[in-house]
């Protein structure tokens, strides 16, 4: 494995010499992701041939995988041994690798309760804009030796390095899992899920559209049939759930089929912010911190950024048809230095998918 | 700038009682929890509010006078240790809850206030704030942003760096930057996750919004003797591989245990190599069924003695030995000195050998109070700081430790932070590549380097100088440096 990483530190060499920028791509999955407008002469870093599981030990609660790794093989090595990628990240095709997952950053159904994958990451192996073989982090649960880099690299979207080896910690597999359904209204469930998660209640994801509030218990069996007789509502059959919070993670519900004259927003705010008046159809998951809100291309794109802020969040062009939308939203001029002042450190010659996450970086 | 001329403009920008500049006034800022290293300050300023962090920032950018930020003085590494020619800037005056927000499960604080004061305020709405660091009575919430403190429930619920949402922090420059956000992410690159543990060397915190959980309703725990070291490791392992996340999981070894049991006499078995101390917290329901699994995984994993607490009464009796754990090691010796390795689990026993080693080799005392459940050691060395050389002869032994804990795959602090302590095992952790990426992003937010000083990152050359350096793959990592 260690040619594959020659190779790559080769390319990256060359290409900042010739300062020709590099697309760094493994599974294709979330292409659409992100400013996606190539630039004409760029050259593409394929990561998939960096793959394999480095180190795996249940009892430790971490594993080791390449980046170019496939999310599935990970998933079902960890699965075989009861334990799982607690953050369920969405993998948007078959081809998602751990890579991929991690430079984008983007958590599942279960994060508002159990952590988003920077919570997970512990250590990485990457290079850097020099091609330098870089070690941060470890495989332990604490270590505060030195910066955070690893964390910094997670929704990066590989502007700072390329990611070739990843530790995260991993989480055993609930015992029960079941999912219920209760009739509600947008005002009410905003308070239910509030009001649910300041409870110690064995609750792992929240889902409201169209006033059908979902959730989900995961646990032991006894904690699980007992919050369910306190909260209520119709239990959907275990193969019902488990395809429920599978069309959420990977989008295939049909809230999020998006036709050509539509976009998809993702709102990140306070959990109990009211509902918000914006023009489209929304659903929530993260007992109300996540909205996704699908309207029409030529929406009000300051009036849904401008909602976001004022609930303390930011707002996110998730999928979108348009070539020139700059779909992150903007930062404070102080933070727009610190960006471009680690930007440049990282990956000087500007290098590193650029402008995939800001049009400056 | 001559001393008297900044102490001038400093009581432009603060009271008079808010600039101490007399010795007898800076004598209780020269360390912080690490006391083995004193420097008095040039001055101690205490500010009120932002607005006056903020003018000390620009004069301090403006006249190139280092800054050192300091919370409670309850650190372990030296991270507060002051600055001969820098102003110590104390953020204990900043101690306002600002706000508290149950419904969202949020408190926005001031960096001043005190770890235990939060869930104190969040108790009556049934929340608290959860990294517990064992100085969590007396340290501030902003030491704990800046040294990413853990705890003893962390494994289940994380260090700081999981429980925060959002920092207001000042740059050098004294400019303010908003990080993070009321939702459970933000937008651009993760700077939260590198303010926090930063130590101080990268901005100033104003202000904390964390986040807050629901109080569990029952918490019990169990207690396991083992007549071997190694069975009680491997009990860890199997109550994790069991899929059981405990609340905490604490272990002690035989000088521990009668150290603490001679102190506060808990009843701890005397007889035991190691004790495991084992907790289950949650609702009533999950708590009942973990307790059955632990005590049944204790007694497989071959434990000669197991209780479990039958009330809240004797949970605490059961935790109050570990919790005395280093007053216990104060008893039994004039000085101690707390190491704080992390390693994985699975090397516990080849670690513990080596540590028995060492302790015989340098003639010194060690107790080993241990994380178990995420593999963060803190062996206590004893020794008496009034015998000529013991001292040395401690950090010496204290280095080989943290050696042994790289040199299996772990790290030189788990949660104590680096500071001036453990610069030098920097060099051994990293290599010079990766140390060159650590100053790079100081540079991008503190290019003139003026945010506590030779903390936390050494440089090239000094770890060059020190000569005990990591090898990377086989390659002399500082070859490019002169030699000394």
């Amino acid at each position: 494995m260690q040619s594959v990483i020659d190779h790559y530190q080769e390319a990256i060499r060359l290409a900042a010499e010739n300062k020709t920028p590099l697309q760094i791509r493994a599974g294709n999955t979330k292409t659409f992701y992100g400013n996606t407008a190539l630039l004409p002469s760029s050259n593409t870093l394929d990561i998939t041939t960096y793959h394999g599981i480095v180190d795996y030990d249940p009892a430790e609660l971490v594993i080791t995988a390449r980046a170019g790794t496939r999310l599935s093989e990970v998933e079902a090595l960890l699965n075989q041994h009861g334990q799982m990628l607690a953050f369920e990240p969405p993998h948007f095709g078959e081809s998602a690798t751990l890579g991929g997952c991690v430079a984008a950053g983007l958590s599942g159904p279960r994060r508002a309760s159990t952590g988003a994958v920077r919570d997970f990451v512990l250590g990485v192996r990457m290079l850097n804009g020099k091609g330098e073989d870089l070690h941060f982090g470890g495989q332990v649960m604490k270590n505060v030796a030195g910066y955070d880099v690893s964390r910094l690299m997670v929704g990066a979207l590989g502007t700072l390095g390329v990611l070739l080896e990843i530790s995260l910690k991993v989480l055993p597999k609930p015992i029960v899992e079941t999912t219920l359904c209760i009739p509600i209204g947008e005002t009410a469930a905003i308070d239910k899920m509030n009001r649910w998660a300041g409870q110690p209640l064995p609750i792992s994801a929240t889902c409201y559209h169209k006033d059908q509030l979902f959730y989900r218990l995961s646990g032991v069996e006894s904690a699980v049939k007992a919050a369910q007789l306190k909260l209520g509502g119709d239990e959907l059959n275990e193969q019902q759930g488990i395809s429920f919070w599978q069309s959420i993670r990977e989008q295939t519900d049909h809230f999020f089929m998006t036709a050509s004259h539509n976009n998809l927003w993702r709102l990140s705010i306070a959990s109990n912010a009211p509902p918000l008046a914006l023009a489209g159809e929304q659903l929530f998951e993260w007992n109300g911190s996540l909205r996704w809100l699908k309207n029409t291309v030529d929406c009000d794109h300051q009036a849904i950024r401008q909602a976001a802020e004022k609930y303390g969040g930011h707002a996110i062009l998730f999928r979108h048809h348009l070539t020139n939308a700059s779909v992150f939203h903007p930062l404070s001029s102080g933070l727009v230095k610190i960006h471009r002042a680690l930007k440049e450190q990282f990956d000087p010659a500007g290098i590193f998918n650029p402008g995939r996450l800001y049009p400056e970086l | 700038m001559s001393r008297n001329e900044l102490i001038r403009r400093l009581q432009a920008i603060l009271p008079a009682e808010a600039v101490l500049h007399d010795n007898e006034d800076l004598r209780p800022y020269e360390c912080d929890g690490l006391s083995a290293y004193k420097q008095l300050p040039y001055f101690v300023v205490l500010p009120h509010n932002e607005a006056q962090v903020i003018e000390i920032l620009k004069l301090c950018h403006a006249t190139r006078t280092p800054v050192v930020a300091r919370g409670a003085g309850t650190g372990l590494s030296g991270g507060a240790l002051p600055h001969v020619s820098g102003v110590l800037l104390s953020l204990a005056r900043l101690n306002q809850i600002v706000s508290i927000n149950p419904q969202a499960r949020t408190a926005c604080v001031q960096p001043g206030v005190r770890n235990l004061a939060i869930s104190e305020v969040a108790k009556p709405y049934g929340l608290y704030y959860a990294p517990d660091p064992s100085s969590q009575i007396a340290c501030s919430i902003g030491g704990n942003v800046a040294e990413n403190s853990g705890g003893v429930h962390c494994l289940k619920y994380g260090l700081t760096v999981h429980n925060i949402l959002k920092l207001r922090v000042l740059t050098i420059a004294g400019e303010v930057l908003e990080i993070g956000g009321e939702g459970l992410d933000s937008a651009g690159y993760d700077l939260l996750a590198l303010m926090t543990g930063s130590e101080g060397l990268l901005g100033i915190v104003t202000e904390i919004v964390v986040k807050l959980i629901p109080l569990p309703q029952k918490a019990q725990l169990v207690m396991a003797s083992f007549e071997d070291i190694r069975k009680a490791g491997q009990a860890v392992a199997n109550i994790i591989g069991a899929g059981i996340i405990p609340a905490g999981m604490e272990m002690m070894d035989k000088i521990t245990i009668h150290a603490v049991e001679e102190f506060l006499q808990v009843g701890y078995d005397l007889n035991a190599e190691a004790i495991l101390l084992c907790e289950s917290d949650g609702n009533i329901e999950e708590v009942s069924d973990e307790i059955e699994r632990i005590e049944m995984i204790m007694q497989q994993s071959g434990a000669t003695r197991v209780s479990t607490s039958q009330n809240d009464l004797e949970r605490l009796r059961f935790w109050a030995g570990r919790k005395a754990a280093f007053p216990a090691a104060g008893r039994v010796s004039p000085d101690y000195y707390c190491m704080d390795g992390t390693i994985p689990r699975k090397h516990l026993a080849k670690v513990l050998q080596g540590i028995e080693m060492l302790s015989q080799q340098y003639g010194l005392r060690c107790m080993n109070v241990f994380h178990a459940g995420d593999g963060n050691l803190h062996p206590l060395i004893l020794y008496d700081a009034n015998t000529p050389g013991e001292l040395e002869k401690t950090e010496e032994f204290g280095a080989k430790i943290l050696e042994m804990c790289i040199s299996v795959g772990g790290t030189i602090t788990g949660e104590h932070g680096v500071g001036i302590e453990k610069m030098d095992q920097m060099c051994t952790q990293f290599g010079s590549a990766e140390l060159a990426v650590f100053r790079a992003i100081k540079t991008a937010f503190d290019p003139l380097e003026l945010l506590n000083p030779g903390k936390a990152i050494p440089t090239l050359h000094r770890c060059a100088e020190m000569g005990a350096m990591h090898v990377h793959q086989g390659a002399d990592k500082f070859a490019h440096l002169p030699r000394f």
